[in-house]
């Protein structure tokens, strides 16, 4: 983990009262995750405990304390998308990329996460990939998104 | 346009002297495109649709009067992208890039309409050539989302040519901030976040208690699955959220502002930032406030994703960088002891949008437009399985009949309707004998659901109730943030069983157990969380009981849903050996061959459905069966 970008956060922010989840945030865009180091020396400038930083990271879905993959793939599972078969988009797109919800591709190129609700209900079912929404979704056009993913369905021919 | 002629921003009154310069020079831009750039026609394509525009009007080159804006969101998602084209507001659906080069030399040029790109009644095949025109919008009554889709959420010149900031300019040269209080508390506005508590008495106790500083929270963490009418405002016109939390700074004696916005909304708090820097660049915003020597700033805190944060207390936690932990019983109301322990109005997106138009045209003028006490309007977002989904609009005491059946287009599919769904995880499911219910916050409490922010999800009979419940158990005992020992292990014996049942492993006092649980998290909760979530439990035992029953006894999922009691068979006697479902099956459960009827291997099979659906219907060859029947 490269610490200047880190360093230069932490003067950012210096002084700033209640400013941990915001430093989490700008910490987690430049690495991409939470690294374990990071914390660590977060707790150290606000002079907070340690259990104390990582209660608040641990609390909020959107931090991730793991390294995730190039691409990440979101899979809503708010209530529409749910009865408009959520469930079976999750399921393709689990199958297609050899990964489980949570989990990301050996070659760190997919990460696969569950969403409670995008706010695209009229759309639904709806699956992000990075920053494009793709809407309307149907198991066949999953298969065709991720037709290069590593596990190509291991078509028996 | 000539910028050494347009006024100044110094005094309330040049408010409405900018309003009418810009109305003024407003002809030479009336022939606009104005295409929906919000969160759902973007992700349809609105932004490409939008520079199609700009191109083909350059390369066309035929008048230079022609303006192409974006707006924000019109509230009819299903539909998108939309484009309201030329001087007589051409209302166009599903707009594609390749539509573009055709409305532009037909509709800007010629005057025409293009038949093919309005949007058709499914019921009568009539097109609708204006907004106004089809029945979507018709039935609403549109107060909060007033601009939104008409108005470019980036200009504020275009909010205020659309009356916007007049209220504030009111607020600040005419009212005090009692009288202020005085005409919201009139009004009767009612938290809009799904509590109702009247939004003049919060003002009013934060405005009498005592603080160094105060504060005015904007709670536009929409963590309610199924709702998105919050992000739509911010999107669509964030200007009247910040003029909203200007008049209640004033009102209550706050200086400070904080918009707490989820981190899945990124368009929203684009929006908001530059809404922020324009009205601080036109002073309405920042120190001396049209000369008034009032203060007022506002900053956006990105939430991290928690749905308890939608709590009071919980919010304030988690502006301040903590843990969203709704603080312990007996606690404080967050407008006396809120954000650094100092009064703190709390208000939801939908009621500070609602602000300026009350301040503007009066109490009397909003409270007429509902019922008694439940004034003004509601915005609902209407999704699921009903035809016309997107943002509805309508007064307080209309009932549910007229906004599923009248606004929605009623069912997809034409099939039967089973139940529809209010407030999200915290509100329950009213099956189809209540639906002349009226909209009001306690009809629907006594029905066994809740107003809730505004989601409503309409189901069809393809959808179980149990499904629905696990569902929804799931959702809370993973938000459950787990200071209550009720909730943290109540929620997550409730979706045990919950489990159980839709699995087919349901015993017979499974339903017993899930009303005593049901009633001991609800009481045993602090906040709004805990105490809520047994109402999607409750309400579908209460009226779909039989389902449930079904599920324990007979293992049967009459709505085939439940995964782990039905099964897909291919008929043999029907199948083509077409290969489509075997092609189309994710998992290549699908066995045989051309020539070959096609068979499915059950182990592999992840009961998606897809086969089905892709069977042509002549053939009829796939089955879905639940029961006895799917077990032999």
């Amino acid at each position: 983990m490269p610490e200047a970008p880190l360093r230069k956060i932490l003067e950012v922010f210096q002084g700033r009262k209640g400013a941990l989840i915001a430093i989490l945030q700008r910490v987690q865009e430049e690495y991409g995750y939470l690294p374990q180091e990071a914390l660590a020396e977060i707790a150290a400038s606000l002079k907070l405990p340690a259990s104390h930083v990582f209660s608040v990271a641990t609390f909020y879905a959107r931090f991730y304390l793991k390294r995730r993959g190039d691409h990440v793939v979101r899979v809503c599972q708010g209530t529409a998308c749910h009865v408009r078969g959520a469930r079976n988009i999750m399921e393709t797109a689990e199958h297609r990329l050899g990964i489980k919800t949570g989990e990301t591709t050996e070659d760190y190129r997919y990460s696969l996460e569950r969403v409670a609700c995008m706010g695209s209900c009229a759309l639904a079912p709806i699956m992000m990939v990075d920053d494009t929404m793709h809407v309307h979704m149907t198991t066949k056009r999953v298969t065709e998104i991720f037709a290069d993913a590593k596990n190509e369905g291991k078509k028996e021919s | 346009m000539a910028p050494r002629n347009k006024p100044e921003i110094k005094t309330p009154e040049d408010i409405n002297r900018l309003r009418e310069f810009l109305r003024a020079e407003e002809p030479t831009y009336v022939n606009t495109v104005a295409v929906c750039c919000g969160t759902g026609c973007l992700a349809s394509g609105g932004h490409d649709v939008k520079e199609a525009f700009n191109r083909e009007i350059a390369e066309q080159a035929v008048r230079e009067d022609i303006v192409v804006k974006k707006s924000g969101c019109r509230g009819f998602c299903e539909c998108g992208p939309i484009a309201v084209v030329g001087l007589d507001n051409i209302f166009y659906c599903r707009v594609t890039t390749d539509d573009v080069p055709e409305i532009v030399a037909e509709t800007l040029i010629n005057g025409k309409t293009v038949e093919r790109l309005l949007w058709e009644d499914p019921a009568t095949g009539d097109r609708c050539v204006h907004e106004a025109d089809i029945p979507f919008y018709k039935r609403q009554g549109r107060l909060v989302l007033r601009n939104c889709g008409h108005i470019d959420p980036t200009n504020i010149e275009d909010y205020i040519r659309f009356d916007g900031y007049q209220a504030l300019a009111k607020t600040l040269s005419d009212l005090s901030p009692e009288t202020v209080i005085s005409t919201i508390k009139e009004s009767g506005l009612r938290g809009r976040g799904g509590a109702g508590f009247p939004t003049g008495r919060k003002w009013e106790s934060s405005r009498n208690a005592s603080g160094d500083e105060k504060y005015i929270i904007c709670n536009g963490d929409e963590g309610d699955p199924g709702a998105f009418m919050d992000r739509s405002v911010m999107e669509g016109d964030p200007q009247s959220v910040l003029e909203g939390m200007i008049i209640a700074g004033y009102a209550v004696g706050a200086h400070k502002g904080v918009i707490y916005v989820r981190a899945e909304y990124p368009l929203a708090i684009r929006h908001l930032s530059t809404a922020i820097a324009q009205a601080t660049d036109l002073g309405l915003l920042g120190p001396n406030i049209l000369g008034t020597g009032f203060d007022f700033e506002i900053k956006i805190v990105k939430g991290a994703g928690a749905f308890v944060c939608g709590e009071s207390t919980a919010l304030v936690m988690s502006v301040e960088g903590k843990r969203g932990f709704p603080k312990p019983l007996p606690r404080p109301n967050t407008s006396i002891v809120g954000l650094w322990g100092m009064p703190t109005v709390l208000n939801n997106v939908e009621t500070l949008a609602c602000v300026p138009p009350i301040i503007q045209k009066g109490a009397k003028w909003f409270k007429a437009l509902g019922t008694e006490g439940n004034a003004g309007t509601k915005v609902f977002a209407l999704s699921g399985h009903v035809k016309n989904t997107g943002l509805v609009e309508v007064p307080m005491g209309t009932t549910l009949r007229e906004i599923i059946f009248g606004i929605g287009g009623g069912v997809r599919q034409d099939r039967a309707f089973k139940a529809v769904q209010t407030g999200g995880p915290s509100g329950g499911c009213i099956p189809e004998h209540l639906l002349d219910l009226p909209v009001e916050y306690e009809s629907l409490a006594k029905a066994g659901s809740i107003m809730g922010s505004g989601g409503m999800l309409v189901m069809d009979e393809s959808t179980c109730m149990v499904n629905m419940a696990r569902y929804f158990l799931d959702f809370a005992q993973n938000e459950s943030c787990g200071q209550c020992t009720l909730c943290r292990l109540g929620t997550r014996q409730m979706f045990e069983i919950l489990k159980d049942i839709t699995e087919g492993r349901g015993r017979p006092d499974d339903i017993t157990v899930l009303l005593e649980l049901a009633e001991a998290v609800g009481k045993g909760s602090i906040c709004g969380l805990g105490q809520t979530v047994p109402n999607p439990v409750l309400s579908t035992i209460r009226y779909f009981r039989e389902e449930y029953e079904e599920h324990i006894h007979e293992k049967r999922c009459r709505a085939l849903v439940c995964r782990e009691l039905i099964s897909y068979r291919i008929k043999e006697y029907r199948c083509k050996a077409c290969m489509l479902c075997l092609k189309a099956c994710p998992v290549n459960a699908v066995i045989g061959a051309k020539w070959q009827a096609h068979e499915i291997d059950q182990s592999k099979c992840i009961k998606c459905g897809t086969c089905m659906t892709v069977c042509p219907p002549k053939f009829n060859a796939i089955e879905c069966v639940s029961g006895v029947e799917a077990s032999k």
